[in-house]
């Protein structure tokens, strides 16, 4: 292979997340060749079809491994000025990358992968987009059309295995096809609720002669999503918006996808009811407004638990009442009257019903309720004792955490810094487990699109592939990626892809020596048995994450003392050549707090271990606190 | 748990029957009938499923059905403001001594023979599932050698059509 060609320079300038993806040209270094609007039927494979109808559509990069049935859309793509490919060092790398570039710019992440086990390994990533409703688009290379079926060398039924985990997915089976089957993906993926879209293109589809012309008519007879909410429905909600005594705004991931923050600002105010931000929707509304009572649900706040638990009327926008979120349904939020909107209508009344159902584009929805509530005539009513008894919660249990009494690093304390010190304007991923929950915990979120994490699926090793394709979609803002020892050995190959293709993403390595929420669990109610969880990453020091870090292209930091944590954080901010690797070595033994414990209710929250918050006297305000063993409550 | 019939108008593409059934399967509710045929309109087929299902779940069901986005329309057909049938071919042992009264019986159900042979009779039949089972029970004492019939096909009474474009 030649290094003669030149590489496409990484984007520069954060786009707006209003531009619509055609108006996404890339660097005016590229603007040489513009996207075409409108191509005359010319001759083309399948290959070139595909790789001109992603030039196309608006896709700026791709993510992905070549192989030997995807091989000849390689062929073109090396050719391309349009869409960059950056190479992976795993598909399941891919995957995520797309999933995170996905989420941090609004716009649809792309992933490719050769047939068979290089379209599995993509089984996961999404997995983990269907979960979390974002616009993600798999091409995959199949084998050739009459191989199908007979277990050719790497073969592997990709629609079929993906059936449950994708939006929607396509075989095509021919070449004239292409330019419709892209454009149908990329508005399936992108529109309505978003989601993955898998499109397998056969070998031989690739190599076929056939005609590109552009642009291509869909041919979608039973995809109509609703997004303008009902009328009726919008002004009984606002009804019972303006009765209601103890409202409480349940606001989900819905709303980021649908950039409904400055909506969202507009309804807060006009009903001056607390708003609570689940995992998905952290940084919709700001951590900093005095109406964010932070995040509902297992390790939510004492004070957005509760007051799910006692309000009369909660509106639900873009939410899904996750179990996560609900703990046990049967008493959840028991007083409370449901408005539900979503734009996907079998959400509506799935876990709970809802008394008003409204399907519809969340952005719409609030609008329309804000106009609504402005236009409705008689009295507001008055929320100040609600607000008294919300602030009382809040006053009595905030967040916060302990220092680790045997003199070890406060994990907590770390990710805080991080996030003062990175600051709102950064974006910050996570992977699964404690560290993700004191990450949605003590980073404090001002904008939508700067906490990428997997909510749904809980997929460990998302962190570090999202926060590059979250750095490749947004290469002038700081993106740390918050990472457990027990993640970051999932997918930290991706760092080399880093190096390489120059994304200079930070990663902060909360090791703790274990599967720290796994421990935890252990901890709480297996007897402290600690079956299988303790990785050796303290005990042995395997692997060395500076050592790793650096064998891998990056800066390797260490940092094992709370009165280095400032430096050490510095140190990585101002490294922008290359990512960095912040080995932050943290006491075992710290747990994350407050905890809904799986299969318990609500009510049954406890704000630190042995502290159970009594919410149910108001006269008590919640200020009288229990102590239980909770392992007695299991 | 009651038994309900969905008439789903999708778009006639690979892989669509799969996509149905999988809804059903992964809830863990067994179809107790599926049709499948062609409609009025070229490119749409017609699926008549018959699933036996609470009416919560086989709302979400449905709603999960409307998002496969080959799935044009779904109607549920109740059973008094429908047409219900299904078709039965059954072989008969049948020699000379009881042949007659195999027809016999066949011409009671409005039933056509359809084959013969030495000593069998082949009926076809169509009806309700009720009307079938009792051709059945009145046919069994001879000896039934094999049987195959089809899912449920239904259609709303009345004028009205169900219709891809509406």
């Amino acid at each position: 292979m030649t290094t003669a060609r030149p590489r496409p320079a990484p984007r520069t300038g954060a786009p707006s997340e209003q531009q619509d993806s055609a108006a996404q040209a890339g660097t005016p270094g590229r603007a040489a060749a513009p996207r075409p609007a409108r191509v005359d039927p010319t001759p083309a494979t399948g290959a070139q079809s595909l790789v001109r109808s992603l030039e196309a559509v608006g896709c700026d990069v791709v993510f992905g491994i070549p192989g030997g049935a995807i091989l000849p859309a390689y062929d073109p793509l090396y050719d391309s000025t349009l869409v960059r490919h950056i190479l992976v060092r795993h598909e399941q790398g891919a995957g995520h990358a797309a999933t995170g570039y996905a989420q941090a710019t609004g716009r649809v992440g792309v992933c490719i992968a050769t047939s068979g086990p290089g379209a599995t390994n993509l089984v996961t990533p999404l997995a983990d987009a269907m979960l979390d409703s974002v616009p993600v688009v798999a091409i995959t290379g199949q084998v050739g059309r009459k191989m199908i079926g007979t277990d050719a060398f790497q073969e592997a039924d990709i629609c079929g295995i993906t059936l449950p985990i994708t939006k929607h997915n396509m075989l095509v089976t021919d070449p004239a096809d292409i330019p419709r089957a892209i454009t149908e993906a990329f508005h399936i993926a992108s529109t309505g609720r978003p989601g993955p879209v898998l499109v397998d293109l056969p070998k031989d589809v690739l190599q076929a002669q056939t005609t590109f012309s552009w642009p291509a008519e869909m041919a979608l007879p039973g995809y109509r999503p609703t997004t303008k909410p009902h009328g009726k429905q919008i002004r009984e909600a606002a009804r019972l918006i303006g009765e209601a005594r103890r409202p409480v705004l349940y606001v989900g991931g819905g709303v980021i996808k649908a950039n409904a923050s400055a909506e969202l600002m507009e309804l807060a105010r006009e009903t001056g009811a607390p708003v609570v931000t689940t995992l998905m929707a952290r940084g919709a509304f700001p951590d900093s407004h005095p109406q964010n009572l932070g995040m509902p649900g297992m390790h939510g706040t004492v004070a957005a638990v509760a007051a799910m638990q006692r309000s009369d009327l909660l509106i639900a926008l873009g939410a899904r009442f996750d179990d996560r979120v609900t703990g046990d349904l049967s008493t959840f939020a028991p007083d409370a009257r449901i408005v539900h909107a979503d734009i996907d209508p079998a959400e509506i009344g799935k876990n709970r019903v809802a008394d008003v159902p409204i399907v519809g584009d969340a952005r719409e929805v609030i609008g329309e309720l804000t106009a609504a509530l402005r236009n409705r005539e008689g009295e507001r009513t008055d929320l100040t004792s609600w607000w008294n008894q919300l602030n009382s919660w809040r006053e009595t249990f905030p967040l916060g955490y302990d220092e680790p009494a045997d003199g070890t690093l406060s994990p907590e304390y770390v990710i805080e810094r991080i996030g003062k010190i990175a600051g709102p304007e950064a974006i910050y991923s996570a992977g699964v487990g404690q560290h993700q929950m004191w990450a949605a915990q003590f980073i404090g979120y001002e904008h939508p699109r700067t906490w990428l994490n997997s909510g749904g699926a809980g997929t460990m090793g998302y962190g570090v592939p999202a926060a590059m394709g979250a750095k490749v979609g947004m290469p002038d803002t700081t993106v740390w990626c918050i990472d457990g020892d027990g993640c970051f050995q999932m997918t930290n190959q991706e760092l080399a892809t880093c190096a390489i293709e120059g994304i200079p993403i930070k990663v902060a390595v909360i090791n703790n020596g274990n599967l720290g929420m796994v421990r935890q669990w252990q901890t709480l109610f297996y007897g402290e048995r600690y079956s299988n969880t303790e990785l050796g990453t303290h005990k042995h020091r395997v692997p060395d994450f500076v050592m790793l870090a650096e064998a891998l292209g990056c800066e390797g930091l260490r940092c094992e003392s709370k009165d280095e944590v400032d430096r050490v954080i510095e140190q990585a901010m101002a490294i922008n050549d290359r990512p960095v690797v912040i080995d932050f070595t943290v006491g075992a033994d710290a747990q994350v707090w407050p905890m809904v414990a799986a299969g318990t209710g609500n009510d049954q929250i406890m704000a630190a271990r042995d502290i159970r918050p009594l919410f149910d006297d108001p006269e008590a305000g919640g200020a009288d606190e229990v102590v239980t063993d909770i392992e007695r409550e299991q | 748990m009651s038994t309900h019939t969905l008439s789903v108008l999708v778009e006639d593409k690979p892989g669509v029957l799969a996509r149905i059934s999988g809804l059903f399967s992964r809830r863990g509710y067994n179809i107790q009938s599926l049709a499948v045929g062609p409609t009025e309109e070229h490119g749409i087929s017609r699926m008549t499923i018959c699933v036996s299902v609470d009416e919560f779940p086989l709302e979400q069901v449905t709603k999960q059905l409307n998002k496969l986005v080959n799935v044009i329309k779904i109607v549920e057909l109740e059973p008094t403001t429908s047409v219900q049938r299904e078709l039965v071919m059954l072989k008969v042992r049948a020699d000379a001594t009881v042949r007659s009264q195999v027809l016999e019986v066949t011409q009671m159900f409005r039933a056509k023979v359809v084959d013969v042979a030495p000593d069998a009779v082949t009926v076809e039949a169509t009806g309700t599932a009720d009307k079938l089972s009792a051709l059945r029970r009145m046919l069994e004492p001879y000896g039934i050698r094999e049987i195959v019939q089809s899912g449920m096909v239904a259609l709303a009474r009345g004028p009205r059509a169900i219709a891809a474009n509406r």
